[in-house]
């Protein structure tokens, strides 16, 4: 398994689970080497079916949205899929605000999540 | 202005890093903590300021570290005051496309200005497009 410095990575019934290493996703660098270590599950490890659990994120710019945009794309050029879960108030207002919430299947908790792959 | 009343005040000039930035923007965040600013506008101020600060940075000044961002942060125990200032030609705010719209969902930029205008009270730029002054009026938290 490829070394991942932004985020942590499970598996669970062929799924991929996801978690990030940082509550605030933040400042550039940071964003380019998450967005990296995203792209990388689907382009080298051909995983295509990921789970983004968002839990303890409590915040995340426009540039993370990007990235998310972009995986999303990926996986699913693959033929993949990608859920979210777990996300705070706070972070699915900004998902509701920039109608990615439309965008992106956001489930509520990763069990709910994992049993709709 | 100079009426106001503020209890915290910061004028720096960085170059156009953004660790710079997040420098800048995380003692901001430290005054409005210590004013017992609720979390939610706290939220609001730093979303806000990041998007601000990241679009001077990277697409006023496109990243040159040669070129500054001046940065004012005015606070009072009503309200924050945020002024930055890029050396870029600017842009015009308001011919920005919709990213709320169908076609826009899946393009990975233009979310920025939309969420300061949504978290903050004011967004107004100059005419040119490289200085731009919000206005969060608190809301939670106590005064």
């Amino acid at each position: 398994m490829a070394d991942y410095r932004q985020i942590s990575v499970a598996e669970t019934d062929g799924v991929t689970i996801v978690h990030f290493n940082d509550q605030r996703i933040l400042d550039a660098g940071s964003i380019q080497q998450l967005g990296e270590d995203l792209f990388k599950l689907v382009e080298e490890e051909q995983r295509d079916k990921l789970l983004l659990n968002f839990a303890d994120v409590e915040f995340l710019s426009s540039a993370a949205l990007n990235r998310l945009i972009m995986l999303d794309k990926k996986v699913k050029e693959a033929g993949g899929n990608l859920k979210f879960c777990d996300i705070c108030a706070g972070i699915m207002d900004v998902f509701a605000i920039t109608r990615l919430d439309k965008h992106f299947e956001i489930i509520e908790d990763e069990s709910t999540a994992l049993a709709a792959f | 202005m100079a009426n106001e009343s503020w209890v915290w005040v910061l004028e720096e000039r960085i170059p156009s890093i953004t660790k710079e930035g997040s420098a800048t923007l995380e003692k901001l965040l430290d005054a409005l903590r210590h004013q017992q600013w609720s979390d939610q506008d706290v939220f609001a101020v730093h979303l806000s300021l990041e998007e601000a600060i990241v679009n001077a940075i990277l697409h006023g000044n496109e990243g040159d570290p040669q070129r500054s961002v001046d940065i004012k942060f005015h606070v009072a125990k009503t309200h924050v005051r945020i002024e930055i200032v890029d050396e870029g030609s600017g842009f015009d705010p308001d011919g920005l496309p919709d990213p709320t719209a169908d076609e826009n969902l899946e393009k990975p930029s233009g979310r920025g200005v939309m969420l300061m205008r949504h978290y903050m009270d004011e967004v107004q730029y100059n005419k040119r497009g490289n200085h731009v002054i919000m206005v969060k009026k608190r809301v939670g938290g106590s005064s």
